[in-house]
């Protein structure tokens, strides 16, 4: 038995997106309701971010946009018109690991490896920032980017060492 | 395919075994190339998404879908109402099924947080709209969520082996004529797993089979679950997790959520992909529960136990059967003559507790190297000699010698590299500016413990190696530990090696639980590949075509995959050749490892020391862990690099424990309030101090021919501990309390303590 009648909820109006994913232009049709993480994951097929709480507290979705990290769990889709969005998948260039991908491997700066898109695209640009001139500076700069298995000390290394390498 | 039952006598030849190694896993993981459960490509999706209850007791009075399924998009949303029904689950732990209660069978609730209702959509966003939609009224129930005034009590005899109440001579006369005693009872609170990744199942339906891509630590028991709750046979259901974002014990059992991706994938006829939500994940996969434990240690003037009495009082779901067996540890640690440890457990209306890195071993080592410290300070003693003049070589528990057993080694190197000698006993009596220090210390356990592993090679004749089992990485390096125990078997690069593990389809592997996995599958992987290379060899002595035709197999030596006449290198031979040779396309061999009677003869444990430094700024309250070492008896290091990973993350999770993690149920409601990464604290980087890690070596060649215990969970042992008495040295306030925040160590108890 219903005791209320509530009117059908309308389809949610779409718009066309296009952004530069990863230096490409890639164009979408998404609800005013779609994450950035859930369009890059569920849309663009770039799984590679990832969700760890959905509500910024963890930083494993982190991705650069315009260069500058951002959450993508809080940013909706359709802000990001025109922005230029680089993934963990568009790091590498080519077969050839980023700097920071390769010391991440090196110093074993993860374990089970789920935070560790978010790191490293955090790392990139805490270094691009000019905040990883000490360990206490990078530990701090890096703070906003969980690891449940207790990487830190590595990812500390890792970030000093291609500082240091500069 | 021939079969080898390894019965170990000897050391295994070692050349890549123990190098540090960077992850063979390694290049996926920071390309985003590895896909964890959710990533999976599947195509034609559906989401779920859960709906939870909002009462701790009760019945469903009222389900309105109508706003729920007005949502573009929505597809189907399954309650008790319309769910197809499935059989009771068995609860004797031959399936591992972690809560007796089958989903969305019937409208009672029996805790806050229990599913209640899945919403199915086209979209992410529809289902999470359509699940905020749903409109459900309770009619509330009593309920009972915290040990105060819980009136269902047990008395396990037996946990998993573990005797539970034990008793030793007359510990209760030998406390009361004991020179020195200390009567103190410690507190630890819930604690959540929350690996990075939320548990998700991808599940989907294909001609009557069940494929499933899930966050699980133990792909065979999920199979058998699996089966079990959609009664079909074992062989018909596939569980696929070859990377898995953490679990520390929160995926090892299976959990509603599993089941629910699958029914919704039966009901739909289409995959559906379901991944809890962060604030699920605090109430849906498990969680360690709180102890109170109150320890009672008798000793005589120089620190020697006369009498320790371990009393543990902890708290397990109606549901469920897990709790938290704090005591295990006191019967076997130090030289004890008179003991008695008992647990009792009080059932609540509450989420099923589960394994949480060393469960029962992490309560226990904080409450009793707590305790061993306070006796130390009763006796005027340095803790660390305390800690020395109480070593046994033998486990007080079941009488056996411990396999090997190097604490005192640990102490003596920790003591070294951490300079201890320079610590002045009196607490508040180290200082740096306006910061008092505190160096606290205590002793790590873990037992060893192992199971029958299987595990393939294969070699075909393009000479690509491939390594099989049903085994699990969470991170822990598995999958780079196989690549060089079969590399060292077969003379072969580890980077050459191709590592599955993950798959069901695969040979027999425990659950990724009890640091087991690698003294399991490691041998099983051995003996694989020696009866893989002894193959080769004596295809390549005995073809006419081999350059090595007419050898004896002691005359031929591998290297670099290459096998070589000893006495003349120019005659060689790869291995890649030699399978085509040998005519059959590829050589698989399925190795078998399985403990035997040297379980009867010995008791194994790993052991270690942690010694830890606090700093306290009274001004501003501010207690931070500032140097931690921990020094490591585990038998033969199998990768220096992923080993020392892993201890360093078991100390990072002590650092949580001790000073940051506590889930915080409403105890009007018995709702988790603390649902949350900003409400329930984790160590971030910033928390987390330059940390050592140090190795005393002995291969425990009694344990497997590798000579490998495990390592997953001895990191975190002691570590609470190390960092209370650290905490005590620094301000004299002894906090018995976890987590030890702030304003534990304001106020009048740290006046007074100042004062004394």
């Amino acid at each position: 038995m219903r005791t209320t009648e509530r009117p059908a909820v309308p389809p949610r109006s779409s718009a066309p997106l296009t952004l530069r994913l990863n230096g490409r232009d890639a164009t979408f049709v998404v609800e005013p309701n779609v994450t950035l993480l859930d369009l890059l994951r569920e849309r663009a097929g770039l799984t590679g971010t990832k969700k760890g709480c959905d509500r910024g507290q963890c930083g494993a979705c982190t991705v650069l946009v315009n260069g500058r990290r951002t959450l993508s769990c809080l940013a909706l889709a359709l802000v990001h018109a025109g922005d230029e969005i680089t993934t963990i998948e568009g790091l590498a260039n080519g077969g050839e690991l980023h700097a920071v991908q390769a010391a991440f491997v090196e110093h074993d700066a993860f374990q089970c490896g789920f935070c560790t898109s978010g790191q490293i695209l955090s790392a990139v640009a805490v270094i691009a920032e000019g905040r990883a001139h000490s360990d206490a500076e990078i530990s701090e700069a890096m703070s906003g980017n969980l690891c449940r298995c207790g990487a830190y000390p590595n990812i500390v290394a890792a970030i000093a060492a291609v500082q240091g390498a500069g | 395919m021939s079969t080898t039952i390894e019965r170990p006598a000897t050391a295994a030849p070692v050349t890549h075994v123990g190098r540090p190694l960077d992850r063979i896993d390694g290049h996926a993981k920071v390309t985003g190339a590895a896909r964890y459960a959710a990533d999976a490509p599947v195509g034609d999706v559906l989401y779920a998404v859960i709906v939870q209850s909002t009462v701790a007791g009760g019945r469903i009075a009222e389900i309105d879908e109508t706003a729920t399924r007005a949502v573009s998009g929505v597809v189907e949303v399954l309650t008790y109402r319309n769910a197809p029904k499935i059989p009771a689950f068995p609860f004797d732990f031959t399936v591992p099924f972690a809560e007796q209660l089958a989903p969305l069978q019937s409208d009672e609730i029996h805790y806050d947080g229990q599913h209640v209702a899945l919403v199915i959509a086209e979209t992410f966003e529809a289902a999470r709209e359509g699940a905020v939609l749903l409109r459900i009224t309770y009619a509330p129930g009593p309920f009972q969520a915290t040990l105060e005034g819980a009136h269902e009590t047990e008395l396990p005899d037996n946990f998993f082996g573990n005797a539970m109440q034990v008793r030793r001579a007359d510990p209760e006369a030998a406390f009361a004529a004991s020179e020195i005693t200390v009567d103190a009872t410690y507190s630890t609170p819930v604690e959540n797993h929350n690996p990075l990744e939320p548990s998700a199942t991808v599940a989907q339906w294909r001609d009557g089979e069940l494929i499933v891509h899930d966050a699980s630590q133990w792909v065979l028991g999920s199979r058998a679950a699996y089966a079990k709750a959609f009664s079909v046979d074992e062989t018909q259901v596939r569980v696929l997790a070859p990377y898995i974002g953490g679990g520390f014990g929160c995926k090892g059992f299976f959990w509603a959520h599993q089941t629910l991706a699958a029914m919704a994938a039966k009901v739909t006829g289409r995959a559906v992909k379901l991944v809890l939500s962060r604030e699920q994940m605090f109430t849906s996969v498990g969680h360690r529960s709180s102890t109170r434990q109150r320890l009672r240690l008798g000793a005589s003037r120089d620190g020697t136990l006369r009498a320790v009495l371990h009393d543990v009082q902890g708290e397990s779901a109606r549901v469920g059967a897990f709790f938290e067996p704090a005591g295990v540890v006191t019967p076997m640690l130090f030289a004890v003559p008179a003991l008695s440890v008992s647990h009792r457990v009080a059932k609540l209306d509450i989420p099923s507790t589960t394994a949480m890195r060393a469960p029962g071993e992490t309560p226990g080592t904080y409450a009793l190297g707590c305790a061993m410290d306070e006796l130390a300070y009763a006796c005027g003693l340095d803790p660390l000699e305390v800690l020395r003049r109480n070593e046994t070589e033998t486990d007080g528990e079941s009488g056996l010698p411990f396999s090997s057993r190097n604490l005192l080694a640990c102490y003596e190197r920790g003591a070294e590299a951490f300079d201890w000698s320079a610590r002045t006993h009196a607490p508040r009596s180290m200082r740096d500016g306006g910061e008092l220090i505190g160096w606290g210390v205590a002793a790590a356990t873990y037992p060893a413990m192992r199971s029958r592993g299987e595990a393939r090679v294969t070699i075909d004749a393009a000479g690509t190696i491939d390594v099989a089992s049903a085994t699990h990485d969470l991170g822990t390096g598995m999958y780079t530990i196989l690549a060089q125990i079969a590399a060292d078997a077969l003379g072969a690069d580890p980077r050459a090696i191709r590592v599955r593990i993950g798959d069901s389809a695969f040979p027999l592997a425990p659950v990724a639980g009890g640091s087991m996995s690698s003294a399991s599958i490691g041998p099983a992987v051995h003996a694989a590949a020696e009866r893989i290379r002894r193959e080769v060899i004596s295809i390549a002595t005995s073809a006419g075509a081999s350059p090595l035709h007419g050898l004896r197999a002691d005359e031929v030596h591998v290297v670099d995959g290459i096998l070589r006449a000893k006495d003349d290198p120019a005659r060689a031979i790869a291995y890649a050749d030699v399978v085509r040779l040998g005519g059959s396309g590829a050589l698989e061999a399925l190795g078998v490892a399985e403990p035997g009677k040297e379980q009867e003869e010995y008791s194994f444990h790993s052991f270690g020391a942690q010694f830890v430094e606090v700093r306290y700024d009274e001004e501003l309250a501010r207690l931070r862990v500032s140097r931690a070492l921990g020094v490591f008896d585990c038998g033969r290091v199998l990768n220096a690099k992923t080993a020392r990973s892993q201890m360093i993350g078991g100390i990072v999770w002590g650092i949580g424990m001790a000073l940051l993690e506590e889930t915080v149920r409403d105890d009007r409601y018995g709702a988790v309030v603390t649902n949350n990464l900003a409400d329930y604290h984790v160590p971030v980087n910033a928390d987390v101090p330059a940390i050592d890690v140090l190795f005393v070596e002995e291969p425990d060649l009694k344990f497997t021919a590798l000579g490998a215990r495990g390592m997953g969970e001895i990191g975190i042992t002691g570590v609470a501990a190390a960092i209370a008495n650290a905490v005590y040295h620094a301000t004299g306030v002894r906090v018995r309390d976890l987590p030890i925040v702030p304003e534990k160590l304001l106020g009048g108890a740290a006046q007074a303590a100042w004062r004394k």
